[in-house]
């Protein structure tokens, strides 16, 4: 078995080698983020023909979705760096698991706004107590309560492995959000792409929504990185490394 | 595109008032999740490089005493 990945990994979690690769990534990762976030934003708003049943108020999807998609994904990340933070105490998997609940807070606070305005013309209704509403509701309350439980340690690190015990137990709403379409009667409705099977959306809208997903991905890498460095310098304050960016900074 | 036709891409058939705050929604709060952490990145490296000014004036301070007591050594040295 090849070896070095394990190795390359574990150099990884160095908080100053951490701190150059995601420095060096951050940018590409920004740039192309906002590069296909206008191209889909384009392609969203401007290409893709209106709905023959919702007119143009359906083009929410375009943000609605993908940022819905970025509520679970950022939510599952955070579950497996607070596993690793509290089975092998790695600081970088802390950082990670912290440095992810605003991000994915973000995320869930604009899926919950923009579906909003678009139920309030669908259904007639700004909220509804409904399976998935409400389990998303709760995926904004649990990222809120992972933040509030961090910041309210002095010791940033318990700080950090006991809210990392409250995301992995939260853990278990991420498959209710998901199914909650299947699983219960509800207004929202069903998901119109699948991996298995053919998808019930046009090429023309179907393009611009995944090339947002990818944006918003690359936004969350770019968004993730740029809070880790920050964490690893306040961890790590009293460091030389830091010392010297610090020092640096203040020539450049 | 002409005037026209750019009106009726901002009206949005109607649906404006629902389109345009998503949209803005999406952009405003992705633009704060983005500032956030280079403020708090300035100022973590402000205090920073403030303790080590205050770390190098008690140093500083420390070290005073001593080379003066080594200079008023060698003049008492010289004196005799």
């Amino acid at each position: 078995m090849a070896n070095w990945i394990p190795l390359w990994l574990h150099k990884l979690s160095s908080p100053p080698v951490f701190y150059r690769f995601a420095g060096s990534l951050r940018p590409w990762a920004i740039t192309l983020a906002v590069l296909l976030g206008v191209i889909a934003l384009y392609g969203g708003l401007v290409l893709a023909p209106s709905d023959y049943q919702q007119g143009n108020d359906y083009r929410i999807i375009f943000i609605h979705v993908p940022c819905a998609w970025m509520s679970l994904f950022i939510y599952g990340v955070m579950g497996v760096a607070a596993f690793i933070a509290l089975v092998w105490r790695i600081k970088l998997a802390e950082v990670i698991a912290m440095a992810s609940a605003p991000i994915g807070a973000a995320f869930t606070f604009i899926t919950l706004v923009t579906g909003s305005l678009w139920g309030e013309r669908m259904w007639g209704t700004w909220w509804t107590w409904d399976a998935r509403l409400t389990s998303e509701l709760v995926l904004l309350f649990l990222y809120l309560g992972v933040i509030a439980l961090y910041h309210s340690f002095e010791d940033r690190r318990q700080g950090a492995r006991t809210a990392a015990f409250l995301a992995l137990i939260g853990i278990i709403n991420v498959p209710i959000v998901h199914f909650s379409v299947n699983w219960w009667n509800t207004l929202h409705q069903g998901s119109t792409i699948r991996l298995l099977g053919p998808s019930t959306i046009a090429t023309s809208m179907l393009w611009p929504l995944l090339t947002m997903m990818a944006a918003t991905k690359l936004y969350y890498i770019a968004s993730l990185f740029g809070r880790a460095r920050v964490d690893l310098l306040t961890l790590e304050s009293g460091k030389d490394w830091v010392r010297q960016i610090a020092q640096n900074e203040v020539r450049g | 595109m002409n005037g026209a036709s750019l009106s009726s891409f901002f009206a949005m058939g109607g649906y404006a008032v629902y389109v345009w705050p998503a949209y803005g929604v999406f952009i405003i709060v992705l633009l704060m999740d983005w500032l956030a952490p280079q403020f708090r990145r300035r100022r973590v490296l402000r205090e920073v490089r403030s303790r080590m000014a205050r770390q190098d004036g008690r140093k500083a301070r420390a070290s005073a005493p001593a080379s003066l007591e080594e200079e008023g050594r060698g003049e008492g040295l010289r004196l005799p």
